[in-house]
């Protein structure tokens, strides 16, 4: 192949740099104690810590039980829960009094990573909540959102401000029970982002989270709640780094989704952790709970990822479609190169009455990469009319990378109509040889033909996210038509 | 313009061309024409530089620089425009973006300032007029759905807005009817000047009714066995490439 | 594993023991026992088991199929009938009953039990570890046949597997060799001959040489009580060419695997397949093509048409190994539900790990077309006769390309006969 193929896997990781900065951690492992010592940090309910608690019970008993999830299409070293870091936080200098004070080598990192949080640099219409280990340590724009009725910012400011939210929908969509890494992050999550926007408001920004993780051999376990009432809309962003380090770092996340009658939720994702160099040294273990249940009537959930990063990925965000005539949508571009592997898709649960769901997927495999998407359509018993569309495509880029397909289509009833496709191809010489018999590099026609095989996925993001994802997949969509 | 000395070329292990000469002058057309197998398109992909034929031995020369060791993109650039026999498909990129971004790309190696969207588009619907394409096939993808009369028009229509020194039209009237070759003959014929040189490959005499060649050349068994003016085609139909492979045997 | 399984593994075990000696088999035998006696009955927690319950089949107390058999020899006659263009060889729960060989084609029949040697061959191709129903056929295998197609001369081969006594579980044996260059039809049609509850395991080890064609029919006719495990294994050489069509028209219980691989450059591999679920039936289709070379073609196409509280499921699993350049595969799974009760579950999955292929998989689940419908009803043909025009057009795919046209009409002629019956005919 190509050498510019090559020179496409082996970019370097812009990300990669180390935030010195004076870390508060708790000691190593995992236990009760740990997870009280969380807890109290957090200043948590009595609630909250037995929730934790029985989170953590399940947890153990999985690990003893030997019930580490095996089958996905992915291979990595057994994790070892006890050598490693569960909370890493920097230390605060005293109690902020606003965004101003904020440590500036913190506010430098996120500058650095084009994510401004001072007041007069702050992005156009985007309210940012970064998140640096496993603390939340900047909002933007929160009082202008208050006045609208709209809730956003720290998870755990939420726990202290609006505990009966909280308590209402925490686990209501992902309970603790759900799986091994959603009992861990409900034991040990440290912080994340709540949005609660109220009936019939339409959010008038783009919400977003930013992830960062920065402290050496700590796990990050955020957790993200968002809950529209009836007839609001929102949408919602999230962005993850990670600095280059030799050492596999484990991200553990779990996202709720609450969407009541008519009420709309985007979901956007740009993923970007360190995902290891070429030899498969370091990188970040993904492994990821995301689900939304459209409760409501005509509610819509739609997840928008676009993953380029991590050395293992492992997830599946999914919508529980249990109103009548709701909707769910999964648009994915995943990446793989050098000896990154992905195992990832959605599950499309269709409960109620015409409830409509569409998945479009887009696997790219480069380098030594390896790909899955793995994806559940159930129709019940009691979906009249639902339907559903699935179309998985997989562009191979060199002779040393994998791409498979697992749907998985489930269907209980006959007035349904579930269609699912897949193709697996390559970039042909013939398409390459054309291009450049056009004038265009090889390194241009390669994008633009990536560019081109990701299209349906990428107008899917907001504005501000697709210049992101695009620099990620080195296109230019300039001067696109079409 | 170009100078093809001694050319030997293979695909795999099959040696196709066994020593071309050819020499083509500015503004002069040439035609080559030859039964199957005789190793026509692997002329013609040599000289746009396709990446699964190899150059055993000769040189090409194109004004006066190695051709030979150009890169396809710089043969591109330089001037060097291969209208394909079979066109490719490209999903999902647009017709329109992809002739935008190759002509910029030109534009820039000759030193011109790149079009904007504006000034591309009034370009283009000028050309496309001269090719009587219908106007969405810019907004769908390169190739994709095509009729294969409608691929052969997108290619003379990129020909036509880069605007290339030195063409090479592979099969171009191949499964056209009358009426599409004489628009795809029209086309061509536009950009006839005396700073241009062509070489046009073709099965049949037919489309030399339309692009009068200055010379034309028979290829057979890799080599040119004979070359005359145009009167050498007419000739040719006549009696058959039997004829050819007859008399080249001596 | 759960009680239920275990002790049905047991009571297998135990039937072993009790079995006659086979003579040629008795390797067969030895290697078949201790396989299955490792891997028993798997239950859901296996991708592989998923959706298909086996405690059904476990809760029966199997025995091995009588010696002597209790069947009117008007039945047997009438399962002897060449209804297919050539004389059947008949085996009655799973041994060999009337003169061998049979069969107007040039084809080659022996019974395995009269062997003494087993081939070399069998055992090879689908080997006992790799299914639990391959090593419980190997561990209790009685008797099968052993076919060979020979020279470029057509062959047409109809082997009859007929299931009678209550209880028995058969388990034949089949090997079929297409030698280089030859090229027939190889039909393996099993029936029943008594409205029995009665298991029938058969695997068939299927070896296509270099240049040849083999077109292999397996047809599943059994009542509706009977139990149906069928494994094919085959392995096709340079330039061979293998369709496979599997036509399921129904049983309280069928498991069929099938599993391809394509070892010489420029192999090709054709599976078709139809089934049929009516009432509480449990049709499991499992296929699996694994490309291993270069250059070689596959194409599936699995039509399911389930009714009443039937249920489906379908795994087809193409795979093409890192060398496996310039492969062309693809792989269509429609399914077609006629009633609110039925269920499908189906799973296509492509796994590809060389770079220069053309692969493309598609599944859909549906219902009949109600513009079809309306259209046909417009032009005067009544609700039920259009649905069945509708449901017989949509298997017709599958049956027009069986070899001879005298099996697509029969099958034809039962399909609709079955869904009918059924009382579910559209």
């Amino acid at each position: 192949m190509p050498e510019t193929l090559e020179d496409l896997a082996e970019r370097e990781y812009e990300h990669g740099f180390v935030t010195e900065i004076e870390t508060e951690r708790i000691p190593k492992g995992l236990s009760e104690e740990i997870v009280r010592i969380i807890s109290s940090k957090k200043d948590e309910p009595e609630w909250l810590l037995e929730w934790r608690l029985k989170a953590l019970a399940r947890f153990q008993q999985m690990l003893a039980r030997g019930q580490h999830p095996s089958w996905a299409q992915v291979s990595y070293p057994e994790i070892d829960f006890q050598d490693m870091y569960y909370y890493a936080a920097p230390k605060p200098k005293k109690q902020l009094e606003s965004l101003d004070e904020v440590d500036p080598e913190l506010l430098a990192t996120y500058d650095k990573l084009g994510i401004p949080l001072a007041e007069q640099k702050r992005l156009a219409g985007v309210a940012v909540d970064a998140v640096f280990d496993s603390v939340s340590v900047a909002t933007t724009y929160k009082e202008e959102l208050a006045k609208q009725g709209i809730l956003f910012g720290s998870f755990s400011d939420a726990v202290k401000q609006h505990p009966e939210l909280v308590r209402k929908y925490l686990g209501s969509v992902v309970p603790y029970s759900d799986n091994f890494f959603a009992a861990l992050n409900s034991a040990v999550f440290s912080d994340g982002s709540f949005a609660y926007i109220p009936a019939g408001v339409r959010c008038p920004m783009e919400l977003s989270t930013y992830f960062r993780i920065n402290a050496q051999e700590t796990g990050q376990f955020e957790r993200t709640l968002i809950v529209a009432e009836e007839g609001s809309y929102v949408s919602y962003l999230e962005g993850c780094t990670a600095p280059m380090r030799d050492e596999n770092q484990l991200h553990a996340a779990v996202v709720e989704l609450v969407a009541l009658d008519d009420a709309e939720i985007k979901y956007s994702t740009v993923q970007n952790w360190y995902p290891g160099d070429k030899n498969g040294k370091g990188g970040i273990y993904n492994f990821v709970t995301k689900r939304g249940a459209c409760r409501g009537r005509r509610s819509k959930i739609s997840w928008t990822q676009v993953e380029t990063g991590s050395a293992i990925t492992w997830k599946y965000p999914s919508c529980l479609l249990q109103g009548d005539e709701s909707v769910g949508e999964f648009y994915s571009v995943a990446l793989t190169n050098n000896m990154q592997q992905a195992d990832t898709g959605t599950k499309m649960i269709h409960l109620g009455k015409n409830t409509k769901s569409t998945i479009i997927s887009k696997g790219i495999s480069a380098g030594r990469g390896q790909q899955s998407y793995r994806g559940l359509v159930r129709i019940g018993p009691r979906a009249e009319g639902a339907r559903n569309y699935s179309q998985c495509d997989s562009l191979l880029l060199g002779d040393r990378c994998g791409a498979h397909t697992f749907p998985y289509l489930e269907v209980k009833n006959a007035s349904s109509t579930v269609e699912h496709e897949a193709t697996t191809s390559k970039i042909g010489e013939d398409q390459l040889f054309y291009c450049r018999q056009r004038g265009l590099s090889e390194e241009d026609a390669i994008s633009m033909i990536v560019n081109g095989f990701c299209k349906e996925v990428l107008r899917e993001l907001p504005m501000e996210f697709a210049v992101e994802a695009q620099k990620l997949l080195d296109i230019s969509l300039e001067g696109s038509v079409g | 313009m170009l100078e093809i000395k001694n050319l030997h070329a293979r695909a795999g292990d099959a040696l196709i061309l066994k020593g071309i000469d050819l020499s083509i002058g500015a503004g002069e057309v040439h035609a080559i024409m030859g039964p199957n197998g005789s190793g026509k398109s692997t002329l013609a992909g040599v000289l746009s530089g396709r990446p699964s034929f190899e150059v055993t031995e000769g040189s090409v020369l194109y004004r006066g620089e190695d051709l030979l060791a150009m890169e396809p993109e710089d043969r591109a650039r330089a001037g060097i425009f291969q209208a394909f026999q079979y066109p490719v498909e490209i999903p999902g990129v647009t017709n329109n973006y992809f002739l935008k971004a190759s002509l910029n790309a030109i534009r820039t190696a000759r030193g011109e300032d790149e079009l904007d969207a504006m000034d591309f588009l009034s370009v283009v619907r000028e050309k496309m007029k001269i090719v009587e394409m219908p106007k969405d096939l810019m907004g769908r993808s390169i190739n994709e759905g095509f009729s294969g009369g409608e691929k052969k028009r997108n290619e003379v229509l990129q020909m036509l807005l880069l605007e290339p020194s030195f063409m090479v039209l592979d099969e171009t009237d191949s499964g056209l009817d009358i009426d599409a070759l004489r628009v795809v003959a029209n086309g061509v014929n536009h950009l006839r000047s005396p700073e241009r040189s062509m070489l046009v490959i073709t099965h049949y005499q037919r489309l030399l009714d339309y692009i009068v060649p200055d010379v034309v050349h028979v290829l057979s068994e890799g080599r040119i066995v004979r070359s005359g003016g145009k009167e050498l085609a007419l000739e040719l139909e006549e009696k058959g490439y039997g004829w050819i492979e007859g008399a080249a045997a001596p | 594993m759960s009680r239920i399984l275990e002790e049905a593994r047991d009571r297998f075990l135990a039937l072993a023991g009790e079995a006659p000696p086979a003579g040629g088999l008795a390797l067969l035998r030895e290697v078949g026992l201790e396989a299955f006696a490792e891997q028993g009955l798997p239950d859901t927690k296996q991708e592989e088991w998923r959706y298909t319950r086996l405690t059904p089949l476990a809760e029966i107390a199997w025995t091995n199929a009588p010696a002597a058999i209790g069947v009117k020899q008007s039945s047997l006659e009438a399962a002897a009938e060449p209804v297919f263009g050539c004389e059947p060889v008949v085996f009655v729960d799973g041994r060999h009953r009337a003169g061998l060989p049979g069969g107007a084609g040039a084809g080659e029949v022996a019974a395995l039990a009269e062997s003494a040697e087993a081939p070399a061959l069998l055992g090879t191709l689908a080997e006992a570890r790799s299914h639990p129903f391959v090593g419980l056929n190997g561990a209790l295998c009685q008797d099968g046949a052993r076919v060979t197609l020979r020279g470029e001369a057509p062959c047409l081969v109809h082997l009859v597997f007929a299931e009678a006594t209550e209880a028995a579980a058969s388990h034949p044996r089949v090997l079929i060799e297409a030698a280089p260059g030859s090229r027939g039809t190889v039909i393996v049609d099993h029936v029943s001959l008594e409205e029995t509850t009665h298991l029938a395991n058969a695997v068939l080890e299927v070896e296509v040489g270099a240049n040849a064609s083999l077109d292999l029919v397996v047809l599943q006719r059994q009542g509706k009580r009977s139990f149906h495990a069928g494994h094919v294994a085959g392995r096709v050489e340079r330039d061979g060419r293998l369709r496979t069509h599997t036509l399921t028209l129904g049983g309280a219980f069928v498991r069929n695997d099938l599993v391809v691989t394509l070892v010489g450059e420029g192999a090709e591999c054709a599976m078709k397949g139809l089934y049929l679920g009516t009432g509480e039936e449990l049709i499991d289709n499992h296929t699996w093509i694994d490309h291993s070379v270069p250059q070689c073609r596959s194409d599936e196409l699995y039509k399911g048409v389930l009714a009443g509280r039937s249920q489906g499921v379908f795994r087809g699993r193409v795979v093409v190994r890192p060398d496996a350049q310039k492969t062309e595969a693809q792989q269509s799974n429609p399914n077609l539900l006629l009633s609110d009760d039925a269920e499908i579950d189906s799973k296509p999955q492509l796994e590809i790990y060389a770079d220069d292929v053309k692969c493309s998989h598609g599944s859909a689940i549906g219902r009949l077309d109600p513009e079809a419908l309306f259209y046909l009803r417009s032009r005067g043909i009544d609700v039920d006769e259009a649905r069945a025009l509708l449901t017989r057009g949509f298997a017709g795919e599958v049956l027009a390309a069986l070899p001879e046209p005298t099996l697509a009409e029969a099958v034809g002629a039962l399909f609709s006969e079955r869904l009918e019956r059924a009382g579910e005919s559209p």
